[in-house]
């Protein structure tokens, strides 16, 4: 029997987090995650779970000591955000160059300067061909939903996994939501059986050799692979997880979308907001949908284009700015995703909520306004992208 | 060494037994290659201490010479070779192969 309760998107992962009572947790503390491994170092010091907690001295070390750990073949999970994903960038690479499993929960924030504490998706955006699966969640029952998916994720296709949710938005807003018990989340991950461990002396292995000319390409052509190949397992465990807990999971989900003329796409919590615009413009007749993308990597291209390709006018929402003069991240993907339809649907960008700036139904009726306008052959502005919210 | 392609690889690039540097023939990194006069040698073994890519061969407690599949002519020897001994010096590659 599921049990039902009130919690911060923090709260949440640390929940999970006790629940899947990783061998190791390394990490160093950051606002908004902060209160993550705050409260898991509560359950450690509790005596409820056996982990190891490694306070490091900062998230470059956290995330070294994670390396070490995992390499270990221990279960390893971690938590950041913004600027301290940052510090971890070169780590973030290693883990996903050998293949660690590891587990890191991630609130979006704004990265510095100017400096910010809020919302926005610059760290992971940042970090999104750093070879980490990533998962955006909408709200705090996804984030304890995807912490739970994300271990069997990682340890399946042997690749480093960040799940994500807003900073203040989720972290620290406060929702009812549904827990498993302690034995269904145990049942679900099952035991880790690591494949090599650099404390088996039974077995030496070296890890972290010297690649030159004659073995980085082959190396890394295997590390491509399994982002590659990666989506059908984490379509299974979505189902997997379903059985267990009713709540479906898939890699993308529309919403009004199957006849929809004008549409959104956009990430994590702003899709809360974006569902109640759609059933607004519903009522008045008006076909808008919505699609969220809850796997950003790897970049699901065609089940996005499948869904999408039918629908008129696009608005793609990235709540970063690539500052690179062609828009956003999320944009750039999704045109890519587009390009290989034969009759393409228009899209614009548009760049919102910098700096946790509030994006309010307001900001989204008047993006599926422009659509409206676009959809019946308005002009497009000249620039990369609409700026959503901000003071001209 | 035969290479492989990157579907027969390790995951990660991990290395699954000990002892593999052996094969991995480093000595083709060498400019300056150490000579040394047997007639000079004493024997202290200071050079078999120092090599860091254990490259001094010895039998019976007598140097005979060096891996030079491995030795990737540091000059480390040459230098720690007791100043009265002066056994082992170090010439240009290019002076050897001509």
């Amino acid at each position: 029997m599921a049990k039902r309760v009130a919690m911060t998107g923090n709260e949440a992962m640390a929940e999970a987090m006790r629940q899947i009572n990783p061998d190791v947790v390394a990490a160093y503390p950051i606002t908004p995650a902060t209160e993550i491994v705050q409260i898991f170092s509560s359950f450690v010091a509790d005596g409820l779970i056996d982990t190891e907690f490694v306070n490091a001295e900062s998230e470059h070390s956290a995330m070294s000591a994670c390396i070490g750990s995992a390499a270990a073949g221990a279960r390893t999970m971690t938590s950041t955000s913004s600027q301290g994903l940052g510090l971890m960038w070169e780590m973030l690479y290693i883990a996903s160059g050998l293949r660690l499993p590891i587990v890191m929960a991630e609130v979006n924030r704004a990265l510095s300067a100017p400096i910010n504490i809020h919302c926005d998706h610059s760290d992971t955006m940042g970090a999104r061909d750093a070879g980490w699966i990533q998962i955006f969640s909408e709200n705090a029952q996804e984030a304890y939903d995807n912490m739970i998916q994300a271990v069997r994720i990682a340890e399946r296709v042997l690749l480093p996994i960040m799940v994500t949710t807003d900073g203040f938005i989720i972290s620290h807003g406060m929702e009812t939501m549904e827990l498993l018990s302690d034995d269904e989340v145990k049942g679900f991950i099952g035991e880790y059986k690591p494949q090599h461990s650099i404390l088996d002396v039974e077995h030496p292995i070296t890890v972290g050799a010297i690649d030159f000319t004659d073995y980085y390409f082959e190396h890394k052509r295997q590390q491509i692979e399994a982002m590659n190949t990666a989506i059908p397992h984490i379509v299974e465990i979505g189902k997997e997880f379903a059985q267990l807990s009713g709540r479906g999971y898939d890699l993308i989900e529309g919403y009004m979308l199957e006849d929809a003329k004008i549409a959104i796409v956009a990430l994590g919590s702003t899709v809360g907001t974006a569902r109640v615009v759609v059933d607004e413009l519903r009522n008045k007749g008006i076909k808008a949908g919505l699609l969220k993308i809850r796997v950003f990597r790897p970049f699901p291209a065609k089940e996005i284009a499948d869904v999408l390709q039918h629908v008129k006018t696009i608005a793609v929402m990235d709540r970063s700015d690539g500052v690179n003069g062609r828009g956003g991240p999320v944009f750039g993907e999704i045109l890519a995703a587009l390009y290989f339809l034969i009759e393409r649907p228009i899209v614009v960008n548009y760049i919102y909520g910098l700096g946790g700036r509030d994006t309010d139904m307001k900001q989204i009726q008047d993006v599926y306004k422009y659509l409206k306008i676009v959809a019946a052959g308005g002009l497009l502005n000249d620039r990369p992208a609409e700026y959503l919210g901000v003071r001209e | 060494m035969k290479t492989l392609g990157w579907k027969g690889l390790p995951i990660g690039g991990l290395i699954l037994e000990g002892g593999t540097a052996q094969q991995y023939i480093t000595g083709g990194w060498r400019t300056m290659r150490p000579v040394i006069d047997t007639e000079k040698c004493i024997n202290c073994l200071t050079c078999w201490c120092y090599c860091p890519d254990s490259s001094i061969r010895v039998e019976n407690e007598k140097i005979t010479g060096f891996d030079l599949d491995h030795c990737k002519g540091c000059g480390i020897c040459a230098k720690e070779c007791p100043p009265k001994v002066q056994a082992i010096r170090m010439v240009a590659e290019s002076e050897i192969r001509g």
